[in-house]
C-alpha cells in the first residue's frame, strides 16, 4: 500500500487520480485508458478491452486489484466453457454420502432431504459466482480473459450476469451481488463478440503505445537495462510494427526481448545479437525469414542511428 | 480547444448536444441506440468536461463498439464539437433520416417485376420462351450455364438456389447436452431424479457432446470476368447463410470487402443491394494475391479459428501472378480446415490449368470444382455433406 487512496480501498476521484494509481503500480497507461477505467469504476459498468495480443489488457485487471486491494477473480475462457466450470457445480459425491447418511438414520422425508442436499455447503463455487459474493475488502475485480475463445452460448449466458450481476440456480434461487464487482473483459478478436454484450460494456481499443511511452515501460519493467540499449530496443520494435508482418510484436514481447538482451549483457544492438534473440520478438517462422538479410540491416540501421 | 458550450449549468443544451451528436453518428452509419445516449449523459456527469481529450475518450467508449468505427467517430467528433458558436449551425445541418433516404421496402424489386410481367409476355418471342420453359424438364435448367441463361431461366435458377439447404459435416463441440446414449454421466440430473425415489438411483442420466455445423468462409471474386456469376453466388451464399449462422462472406476484386453483415438481411434483394453498396470495385480488375494477403492478415485469425471450410470462388485469372500468390494461398490453406476452389472456367471440357495464376494456386487447394450451373452447385452441397478428411475425423461426424 503506497498512498492514502489505496489503504482505504476507495476508488480514485478523478481521471488524474486513476492515472496516478496505475502508475504507482508500474502500469504506464495512456490517458484514454485511464479515462475509461475510471468511468467503468464510477458507472459500475464492465470494461471491454480489445486489442492485439500483448498490449497489456490482462495486466490492467491485475494492477487494479493490487492497487485497490481487491480480490482478483480470473476466468480464463476456452471453447466449451460451460456453467459447471464457470459458475457453479454441485459436489455430487458429498451429496450422495448425505443421502446415504439420511437413509441410515431412517430419515425418509423427501422434501427435507432435497432442501438439505441442495444447500450452500454442497455447492462448489466457480469464478463467476465467487465474484458475486460480498468481500470484506470490497467488490472483487473480475477478469474475464480472452472471451473470444469461449463460444457464443457462453457469451449469451454472460448477458444476465453483466447487466444485473445475478445468477439463477434452479435448485437454489437467485444469487445477486450486493455490490457489483469490477469487471474487465478482454478479447483478442479471434472472433467478433456480439453487439448485445458490447452494449452492456464500455468499449476501448488498446493500441500499441507510442515510442516515448514504450521506452518508459521498458525502463520500469527491465530496471537493469542501459539507456542506450532500451532506446534502441524501442526504436527497433517500433520500426518492426511498421513492417507488414503477420504478427507484430506487442509490448509484452518488447519487455521479453529487452529482458533477454539485458540477460545476455548486450550493450547495443548488433546483427549477431538480434539474429540470436529474434524469437523473443517474432513468433512466426515466415516473419523471422523475412527479417533476414537486407530488411534486418535496414531496420537495425534505423534503430541504432543517433 | 475547450468546449465551453458544455457548461454544466446549461443542462438542457448539453443534453441537446449529445442527442444531436448521436444523431450525427447514426447518420454516418454507426449503430447508436437511445441507451447509449443516456449512458453518455451520465458518464459526462462524472468527468471533467472541460478536458476535450477526456470527453472524446468517454464518448468513444460509449458510442464506439467496434474498432472499425473509431475513425468515423473521430471525424464526427472533431466536426461536431468544433467551436461553440458553430455547433448550433452544425446541429441544424445534420441530415435527418427523412422519407427520401428511406430504404426501399423488402421485396419491392420483385413486386415491380411481378407487375411488369404480363406486359413482357405479350410479345410472341417471350411467349415462345415461356412455353419452352414450362415444358422443359428440369434437366435443361440444371445443366445450363448461368452465363447463357435468359432472364426467365435465371429467375427460375434463383428460386432453385433459394430452396437449397446445406446439410453438412458436423463438428463435435466440447459442450454437452442430455443424451440417453451419451457416454458421460450426468451426475447432477441423476442425483436430482434420485430424490424422487428417496435417494435410490433408478434412472441414470447421460450427456453427449453437442454437434454444430462447421463455419463456412466464402471468398468471392467480383471482377469483370466473373460478373455473370457473382449475383448467383451471392444468392447461394445468402441462402445457406439463412439457415446457418456461421457463414462469413468476403468479396474481392482489387480490394477485399467483408459483406457478412450486409448479407445477413432477411430479404435476398435487400441483402444483395446493401452488399453491392458496400463494395467499391464491382466488376473491375482482379488482384487475387493482394486480396488474399489482406484476408490472411486482417481476417484469417478472426473467422477461420473455429475449423472453418473456405470456399474460394474465382476464375483465377490473375495478371500479377508471382511467388507471393503461392505464398498467400499456402498460408490460407494452412489456416483453414478445408480449402475448396470453385472455378466456373472448369465448365469447358478441355480446360487445362495454363494460366500462370491458376498454376500457382492449384497445388494449395484440397478440392477444385466447377460451379457454373445448378447441378454443379448441388454437387458442391453433396461434397460439403461428406465426412471430412481423416486427420480430423476424431472430432467430426458426417451429417445423417
Amino acid at each position: 500500500m503506497t498512498s492514502a487512496a489505496n489503504t482505504s480501498g476507495a476508488l480514485p476521484a478523478s481521471v488524474d487520480a486513476m492515472l496516478e494509481l496505475l502508475t504507482s503500480r508500474g502500469y504506464l497507461a495512456e490517458r484514454s485508458l485511464a479515462t475509461v477505467t475510471y468511468l467503468s469504476l464510477r458507472m459500475g459498468r464492465p470494461l471491454f478491452l480489445e486489442g492485439e495480443a500483448g498490449v497489456g489488457k490482462t495486466e490492467i485487471a491485475k494492477v487494479l486489484s493490487a492497487a485497490l486491494g481487491r480480490k482478483l477473480i480470473r476466468l480464463q475462457c476456452y471453447e466449451g466453457l460451460d456453467v459447471s466450470s464457470a459458475v457453479y457445480e454441485w459436489n455430487s459425491a458429498a451429496q450422495m454420502i448425505a443421502i446415504r447418511m439420511a437413509e441410515a438414520a431412517g430419515d425418509t422425508d423427501r422434501d427435507q432431504l432435497s432442501s438439505d442436499i441442495f444447500a450452500d455447503r454442497y455447492m462448489i463455487k466457480r469464478p463467476l459466482l465467487q465474484a458475486l459474493e460480498p468481500d470484506v475488502a470490497g467488490p472483487p475485480v473480475l477478469l474475464i480473459d480472452e472471451l473470444d475463445r469461449a463460444d457464443e452460448a457462453f457469451e449469451a449466458y454472460l448477458l444476465e450476469i453483466l447487466s444485473d450481476f445475478q445468477v439463477t440456480i434452479p435448485e437454489f434461487g437467485t444469487v445477486k451481488a450486493p455490490h457489483p464487482p469490477i469487471v474487465i473483459i478482454t478479447s483478442n478478436r479471434t472472433r467478433e463478440i456480439h453487439d448485445a454484450l458490447k452494449r452492456r460494456c464500455l468499449y476501448h481499443w488498446v493500441d500499441y503505445p507510442a515510442a516515448e511511452r514504450e521506452l518508459a515501460i521498458v525502463k520500469t519493467r527491465v530496471p537493469g537495462i542501459s539507456a542506450k540499449l532500451s532506446q534502441q530496443v524501442v526504436r527497433f520494435v517500433q520500426a518492426l510494427r511498421n513492417q507488414d508482418f503477420y504478427k507484430s510484436p506487442g509490448v509484452a514481447e518488447t519487455i521479453d526481448w529487452a529482458t533477454a538482451l539485458s540477460e545476455l549483457d548486450a550493450r547495443s544492438l548488433t546483427p549477431q545479437v538480434v539474429g540470436d534473440t529474434l524469437g523473443a520478438l517474432l513468433k512466426y517462422q515466415d516473419d523471422i525469414t523475412r527479417m533476414q538479410g537486407d530488411t534486418l540491416q535496414k531496420v537495425l540501421k534505423e534503430a541504432t542511428s543517433d | 480547444m475547450a468546449i465551453n458550450h458544455l457548461a454544466p449549468e446549461q443542462t438542457e443544451q448539453f443534453a441537446d448536444n449529445i442527442v444531436g451528436f448521436a444523431r450525427a453518428l447514426r447518420a454516418a452509419g454507426m449503430p447508436v441506440g437511445p441507451g447509449a445516449v443516456i449512458d453518455a449523459m451520465s458518464a459526462l456527469e462524472v468527468i471533467d468536461i472541460g478536458n476535450r481529450a477526456d470527453v472524446f475518450t468517454t464518448l468513444e467508449a460509449i458510442f464506439v463498439k467496434r474498432h472499425e468505427h473509431a475513425q468515423i467517430f473521430k471525424q464526427a467528433f472533431n466536426l461536431f464539437f468544433r467551436a461553440s458558436e458553430e455547433w448550433k449551425h452544425m446541429l441544424d445541418s445534420v441530415p435527418l433520416p427523412d422519407e427520401a433516404r428511406k430504404k426501399p421496402q423488402a421485396g419491392s424489386r420483385r413486386v415491380q417485376e411481378a407487375m411488369s410481367q404480363p406486359r413482357m409476355t405479350e410479345t410472341p418471342q417471350h411467349q415462345e420462351q415461356d412455353l419452352r420453359l414450362s415444358v422443359s424438364d428440369r434437366e435443361i435448367l440444371q445443366k445450363k450455364d448461368f452465363a447463357q441463361m435468359s432472364a426467365a431461366e435465371l429467375a427460375e435458377a434463383l428460386r432453385a438456389i433459394e430452396r437449397m439447404r446445406l446439410p453438412q459435416a458436423e463438428l463435435l463441440t466440447r459442450r454437452h447436452r442430455p443424451d440417453p446414449r451419451g457416454l458421460r454421466l450426468d451426475l447432477r440430473r441423476t442425483l436430482r431424479a434420485s430424490l424422487r425415489t428417496g435417494g435410490d438411483i433408478i434412472d441414470i442420466h447421460r450427456l453427449g457432446p453437442i454437434e454444430k455445423p462447421a463455419p463456412i468462409v466464402a471468398l468471392l471474386d467480383i471482377s469483370g470476368s466473373m460478373s455473370e456469376y457473382t449475383r448467383l453466388f451471392l444468392h447461394f451464399l445468402h441462402a445457406i447463410g439463412d439457415a446457418r449462422k456461421r457463414v462469413s462472406v468476403f468479396l474481392f476484386g482489387t480490394r477485399l470487402t467483408n459483406v457478412t453483415r450486409a448479407l445477413r438481411q432477411r430479404d435476398p434483394d435487400e441483402a444483395l443491394a446493401s452488399c453491392s453498396a458496400s463494395v467499391e470495385d464491382w466488376a473491375g480488375g482482379t488482384r487475387i494475391s493482394a486480396s488474399l494477403h489482406n484476408f490472411n492478415k486482417l481476417w484469417a485469425r478472426r473467422v477461420l479459428s473455429q475449423g472453418a471450410i473456405v470456399l474460394l470462388i474465382s476464375d483465377g485469372l490473375e495478371r500479377e501472378a508471382d511467388s507471393k500468390l503461392a505464398f498467400e494461398m499456402d498460408r490460407l490453406h494452412r489456416s483453414c480446415r478445408r480449402l475448396i476452389w470453385l472455378n466456373p472456367l472448369l465448365r469447358f471440357g478441355g480446360f487445362e490449368a495454363k494460366a500462370q495464376g491458376i498454376k500457382m494456386m492449384l497445388p494449395h487447394v484440397d478440392e477444385f470444382r466447377p460451379v457454373h450451373n445448378l447441378s454443379s452447385i448441388q454437387e458442391l452441397i453433396t461434397t460439403l455433406s461428406r465426412p471430412l478428411p481423416p486427420h480430423h475425423r476424431s472430432l467430426i461426424r458426417s451429417a445423417a
